[in-house]
């Protein structure tokens, strides 16, 4: 195998005094410094998170403040990982909303188990589950992981209602469509 | 065996096939025959007919015959007898069949109607499937969604009605989701025999409702709920508390009577919810009481025993079978045992063989209590007879253990191994109870565990599998519904360690399944009746057992559903 030997250029006088070079360097990081920073304080700022981004599951009430799952366990019957667990039960009958019949005694969710996919909110017949822009659930503590009933309507808030179908049957039941008294 | 009475049978036509069916076969059930479903809300097979519903309009033909000379008219273009079709539809639930009877189910003027009839039933519907109990088993959903036009065109107010009537005790009405089917009424009337359900006013605010100054509250108002197509009628009990898809079905026996109901028992993750009854025509057709519906509760009870205990103090199941069996060997010849009817035939088997081997005598408690004629018969413990076909007892057990109270007096006895039996129910004082040895193997404390040297905790009918054999002495299989509470073992395993135990011999702890099988192999070398039997061989619906040996005795039932008493 023929052996072919390169000479080495010689440096040139500049190139030896290695002044390009750090001069070079220091306009980049000049660049850098005049530039609006992207880096984003992590946790104590926060990204915008854009619309339709599938957070963790939560509970929604209606503008008038009535808790919209009536716990017909249809989100836990879909979810693919088994992450949410009801206990249905019968709202109380001096209840404003009493004749709604039906709420959750108990909604938990395991954030250990959420894969976020969405199909509780698709399969809500009563527009009661949302994936909003929680996005960061930590803790320390299998237990801490599980989002309970209170957690997920603090976390859901107030979502605006197009239909008020319990308080439209409300109202049908107080003026009239009664027959029986 | 009772021969089969022949039957007429006669061909008819259902869309396009023949069948052949016994004369009087209405058109819903000829259809089942060839697999074609025709939809109906207020027809039940074990109701009488009112056609109140529409839905099952099929069209109908009958071959044609010339009026005068009454020969048969024959098609030129197909050779055979021509059909004549009726105009209009014909409800399938009234329609028996005829020879030669022509239906057809699938004709555009079929399911014009069907969509008809779906649109008005629909029309004053709630709609709040969300909220609805019967919500996933419900006529009214499997309906629309095979045979509705899918869309509503109804733009006006919704009818208002009551959404909670109490009924009676166990059953609430919701009135928006009635359909007027007439199945709860004609129940009450006909099987029930307590007529106590009508409707009142006219057109769409017709309604349901009970008779004044009564109520729906026979030992049968939950049936009411069963039959119910859509969930107007719901139970007070199961009403809000799980949906019907979680829900685990097992098929089970009632063991509240010697009748021996087939049920379905309804579990999820080892909890139960409801109890239905499973069809089974030679025994309860498709009902069960309201009384053998709450048995459930028994599983979670407060006074379940759940830890094995000696001399009061908590112990391994290990040491308290050493312990019983040091306690009987110690009292040779002095030892009683007190089994229960409502042991299980193989229970009943193992211990049969247990006094065998102790060369003692066994004793039954006899419950004797009010029947109705339909479904509670006298006898409330469930499987006497399978005591008797074991062998473990030759007479029929009596509501007193006199010989036994006597023999406690005279000091002849000194342990007495109690199997779920309270014997201070069976008039044996407790001062008696305390000058011998208990041991209670059982599933529910009581005066006598509290009383016991030894206590071993066993399983409830819902939590083991077995059989039962019914007043007809018919053999019926259960299975485990739920796991048992942790450590509590079957009582074929108690029972295999106990005798074994008395032997000298040790055997490794047996799953209770494979004890069962075991259990059987011997069972149907042993009884002659029961020999070509095994668990797995015996049907969903029973199996009548040979009972001439016992024709005798004087059995405490009296006439109930499918039961007549041998006099």
């Amino acid at each position: 195998m023929a052996v072919i030997k390169l000479e080495r250029k010689p440096l040139s006088l500049a190139e030896r005094t290695y002044l390009p070079q750090i001069v070079g360097g220091l306009k980049i990081t000049l660049k850098h410094l005049l530039k609006p920073t992207i880096t984003m304080q992590y946790p104590e700022e926060r990204p915008a998170i854009p619309a339709g981004y599938r957070g963790a599951p939560t509970l929604v009430k209606d503008p008038h403040g009535r808790e919209k799952c009536v716990s017909c366990q249809l989100c836990e019957f879909v979810c693919p990982p088994r992450a949410i667990r009801i206990t249905p039960g019968e709202i109380a009958h001096d209840s404003p909303n009493a004749h709604v019949e039906k709420a959750p005694q108990a909604f938990d969710i395991d954030m250990l188990r959420c894969i976020y996919c969405g199909l509780c909110q698709e399969v809500c017949p009563e527009e009661a589950i949302f994936l909003q822009n929680v996005y960061s659930t930590t803790g320390y503590t299998r237990d801490s992981m599980v989002n309970h009933k209170a957690d997920l309507y603090q976390m859901g808030g107030t979502l605006p209602d197009e239909h008020f179908k319990w308080d439209k049957k409300k109202e049908a039941a107080e003026h009239g469509g009664s027959h029986h008294g | 065996m009772i021969a089969t009475p022949t039957v007429d049978l006669i061909t008819v036509n259902i869309d396009g096939k023949d069948v052949a069916v016994p004369k009087g076969t209405n058109v819903i059930e000829a259809a089942a025959k060839v697999g074609v479903d025709v939809p109906h809300y207020c027809y039940h097979p074990k109701l009488t007919v009112v056609g109140n519903c529409r839905m099952c309009l099929v069209e109908m033909g009958l071959p044609a015959v010339d009026p005068a000379t009454k020969t048969p008219v024959m098609d030129p273009a197909t050779g055979k007898q021509k059909i004549n079709w009726m105009p209009r539809p014909v409800i399938g639930c009234a329609t028996n069949a005829s020879p030669g009877l022509h239906i057809r189910t699938t004709t555009q003027l079929v399911k014009d109607c069907r969509e008809g009839v779906m649109e008005f039933l629909l029309v004053n519907h709630p709609l709040d499937c969300p909220i609805c109990d019967q919500a996933g088993e419900c006529k009214l959903q499997e309906q629309a969604t095979g045979y509705g036009r899918g869309y509503s065109r109804y733009v006006e107010d919704k009818n208002v009605k009551p959404k909670r009537t109490v009924l009676g005790p166990r059953v609430t009405l919701d009135d928006e989701r009635c359909i007027l089917c007439s199945r709860c009424i004609r129940f009450s009337k006909e099987v029930a025999k307590d007529d106590v359900l009508g409707f009142i006013d006219r057109g769409s605010t017709s309604t349901l409702t009970c008779f004044p100054g009564k109520q729906l509250e026979n030992n049968y108002s939950l049936n009411t709920v069963d039959i119910c197509p859509v969930g107007a009628l719901t139970s007070t009990d199961f009403r809000f508390k799980m949906r019907v898809w979680f829900l685990k079905q097992t098929n089970s026996i009632d063991t509240e009577t010697s009748v021996g109901a087939n049920t379905v028992v309804w579990s999820r993750e080892g909890q139960i919810y409801r109890i239905t009854p499973r069809q089974n025509d030679e025994v309860n057709d498709t009902w069960m009481a309201d009384s053998g519906r709450i048995l459930y509760k028994q599983v979670k009870a407060e006074d379940r025993l759940t830890h094995t205990s000696v001399a009061k103090q908590a112990a391994s199941l290990a040491e308290a079978i050493t312990k019983a069996s040091e306690l009987i060997k110690a009292n040779a010849g002095a030892v009683r045992l007190v089994a229960s009817g409502k042991n299980t035939v193989e229970e009943q088997f193992l211990i049969k063989h247990l006094a065998d081997s102790l060369a003692t005598k066994t004793s039954l408690i006899s419950r004797v209590g009010a029947g109705d004629n339909i479904l509670v018969s006298k006898d409330h413990n469930p499987n006497v007879r399978g005591a008797l076909l074991t062998g473990l007892i030759s007479e029929l057990p009596t509501a007193q253990l006199t010989t036994l109270s006597s023999e406690i007096d005279s000091g002849k006895v000194k342990v007495v191994i109690s199997f779920s039996e309270d014997l201070t129910a069976a008039g044996i004082s407790e001062s008696q109870l305390s000058k011998v040895q208990v041991i209670y193997i059982g599933t529910h404390h009581n005066k006598t565990s509290g009383l016991a040297a030894i206590v071993i905790p066993s399983l409830t009918v819902f939590e083991k599998s077995g059989t039962f054999i019914n007043q007809q002495f018919r053999i019926q299989k259960f299975v485990a519904a739920v796991p048992g509470p942790a450590g509590v073992v079957d009582d074929l395993v108690i029972l295999t360690h106990l005798t074994s135990s008395l032997h000298g011999t040790t055997v490794q702890l047996t799953q209770a399944a494979g004890l069962l099988a075991q259990t059987w192999t011997s069972l149907s070398a042993t009884i002659p009746s029961l020999a070509p039997l095994s668990f797995s061989t015996i049907p969903d619906t029973g199996l009548l057992v040979d009972s001439t040996a016992f024709a005798k005795l004087p059995f405490v039932e009296t006439e109930t559903l499918h039961f007549k008493p041998v006099v």
